[in-house]
């Protein structure tokens, strides 16, 4: 019998293997397809203090091994997600947690601080790296102060696990992460999306309405396990890697490179199951290479 | 309940020139399906593509458990579905979005290129409740209408060709049985062509369904990139649609 379960911070997960906020919907949008029970966690559609429309058409473009996305935290708001969302996913048998997003300090505390009452959200995942919208969002994830600031508001008025979501678009990764270290973070997630941009020659226009979008998938997988690996090695606390991942041996590269447990994303688009097949080869590969228990291979690189 | 299965390709039947159709074999047993509901198609042996393929359902066979589907060569992920060969296989997820509600005794169906998909197994629906619809097929030229003879046993089918190679020539909105006594229509096709449509019908005040289609990833309601401005809001025409009452689409019809 192989052990997968991981812990971060508080959470106790069934196995390394949540979604990744954005591109699982509530869960429900899978439920056809998948057994959401099995899966160590699902991380929701980022949620902000007030229902939000996001970008206007067009806000997504495919691309090499990847695509770009501009949605901007288009979500129902705090209050509709707490009084109609929550209770039809509360009791599915996984770990929920809610990806708490803002344009101000005071809209990330008044979300956390409302998703906070919420007794089967174990924990949150404070988006300070959303690229695709104007205020907020990578603003506060690319200034180490800032990034702090935001943090310890938040760590005020919210008690449980708080995971924070980190950008790539930066020179160095690693100062971040030891910024929200510093300022009371239990676990950092990264990375979110690459800020990108394409053009469509023949129309001699951009693809997406913002010009610039959010590039993931496969193509920013070397990416994202460099930067799992070095803040990995600079913070204590746990680090949650995603960026790219599309079957067990990705899923892999991250927990050797030191995440503790992964997110999946731009694959559920392309295989509705492929968070379950990620979860079987898991324990393949751990059945192949006579390890008992997941946590072994952690960080081993 | 949506699904993810493998289909055998039984039948590819070259329509001119941009067009092509698959008859996919059920490996079992076929679930319902409404008419203008979609697949996403996975796309294999191709490096550029990655995403899944929104595709509408063409026909539906519920004795031998198939369902066709109507492509046109746009890009390069159907580029390659035209390389696929009968025997191959091809992993859906389906069947997706909400369909035509089927409603009226009078109905008048318009479609243009390969908008005219959706609109033979709705044609069949319709037939199932003892209505045959006027059919209304539109394109630049003859060779653009892809599918011409299999609608003919379901209603009466009228052409417009920009060209007048088929039918009348003009635009749908300007054969003269476009403004005949209709109680629902249903329309799918060229934006252009539909915001016509939609317009017409919602100045005469008649039940009018449009069949969007927007750039999708997931097709499933997760990645809201597909959505399309309602007087509700941006909702998803892979969930939400890809069929919208016309009544709630007033912005997308003022805009050009």
């Amino acid at each position: 019998m192989v052990n997968l379960s991981t812990k971060i911070h508080n959470i106790t997960l069934k196995n390394p293997v949540m979604t990744a906020s954005g591109t699982f919907g509530y869960g429900e949008e899978f439920a056809d397809f998948i057994d959401l029970s099995r899966l160590g966690g699902i991380i929701v559609k980022g949620t902000t203090g007030e229902r939000r429309q996001g970008n206007p058409y067009p806000r997504m473009a495919e691309t090499p091994s990847g695509m770009l996305n501009a949605v901007g935290l288009q979500n129902v708001g705090v209050g509709t997600f707490c009084k109609e969302v929550y209770p039809r996913i509360k009791d599915i048998d996984t770990n929920i947690l809610v990806n708490v997003s803002g344009s101000s300090i005071e809209e990330y505390c008044s979300v956390a601080e409302q998703v906070n009452e919420l007794d089967n959200i174990p924990g949150i995942e404070l988006n300070i790296s959303c690229p695709n919208v104007k205020k907020g969002g990578m603003g506060f994830g690319t200034n180490p102060e800032m990034a702090a600031q935001v943090v310890s508001e938040v760590r005020k008025v919210y008690h449980k696990t708080l995971i924070v979501k980190l950008t790539p678009n930066v020179t160095s990764v690693v100062d971040i992460a030891k910024a929200v270290e510093q300022a009371g973070a239990d676990s950092v997630s990264l990375i979110n999306t690459m800020l990108g941009m394409a053009i469509d020659v023949e129309r001699q226009r951009p693809y997406i309405s913002t010009i610039t979008a959010g590039l993931s998938g496969p193509c920013v997988k070397p990416v994202a396990v460099r930067m799992v690996w070095q803040v990995a090695h600079a913070v204590q606390i746990p680090v949650v890697g995603l960026g790219g991942i599309s079957c067990a041996a990705d899923a892999l590269e991250f927990l050797m490179a030191g995440a503790k447990a992964i997110e999946v994303g731009t694959a559920n688009f392309i295989d509705p199951t492929v968070t379950v097949k990620i979860i079987e080869g898991l324990e393949d590969y751990c059945r192949r290479h006579q390890v008992e228990d997941i946590n072994d291979i952690i960080g081993i690189i | 309940m949506k699904h993810i299965t493998d289909f055998t390709i039984v039948r590819r039947e070259q329509l001119g020139e941009k067009y092509f159709a698959l008859t996919l074999q059920h490996p079992d047993k076929l679930p319902g399906i409404e008419a203008g509901q979609f697949v996403e198609v996975e796309v294999r042996n191709c490096r550029e593509v990655m995403l899944r393929r929104p595709i509408s359902i063409h026909d539906v066979n519920v004795e031998a458990n198939t369902l066709t589907l109507l492509i046109q060569v746009v890009g390069k992920g159907t580029r390659q579905l035209a390389t696929l060969k009968e025997g191959d296989t091809l992993n859906l997820v389906y069947p997706l979005g909400h369909g035509f509600s089927v409603e009226g005794t009078r109905p008048l169906l318009v479609g243009g290129g390969a908008g005219i998909a959706p609109l033979l197994h709705l044609a069949k629906c319709y037939n199932e409740k003892g209505v045959r619809p006027t059919i209304l097929l539109g394109g630049r030229t003859k060779d653009l209408i892809p599918v011409r003879e299999a609608f003919e046993s379901y209603g009466q089918v009228l052409f417009s060709t920009e060209d007048g190679s088929l039918g009348e020539r003009g635009m749908v909105t300007q054969h003269p049985m476009f403004t005949a006594s209709y109680d629902q229509i249903c329309t799918c096709g060229p934006t252009p062509m539909m915001k016509a449509v939609g317009r017409y019908a919602l100045e005469k005040g008649i039940p009018c369904e449009v069949s969007l289609e927007n750039m999708m990833a997931c097709g499933i309601g997760a990645c809201l990139c597909c959505v399309t401005d309602t007087d509700e809001g941006h909702k998803c025409v892979c969930k939400e649609g890809p069929v919208f009452n016309a009544e709630k689409l007033t912005k997308f019809f003022e805009t050009k």
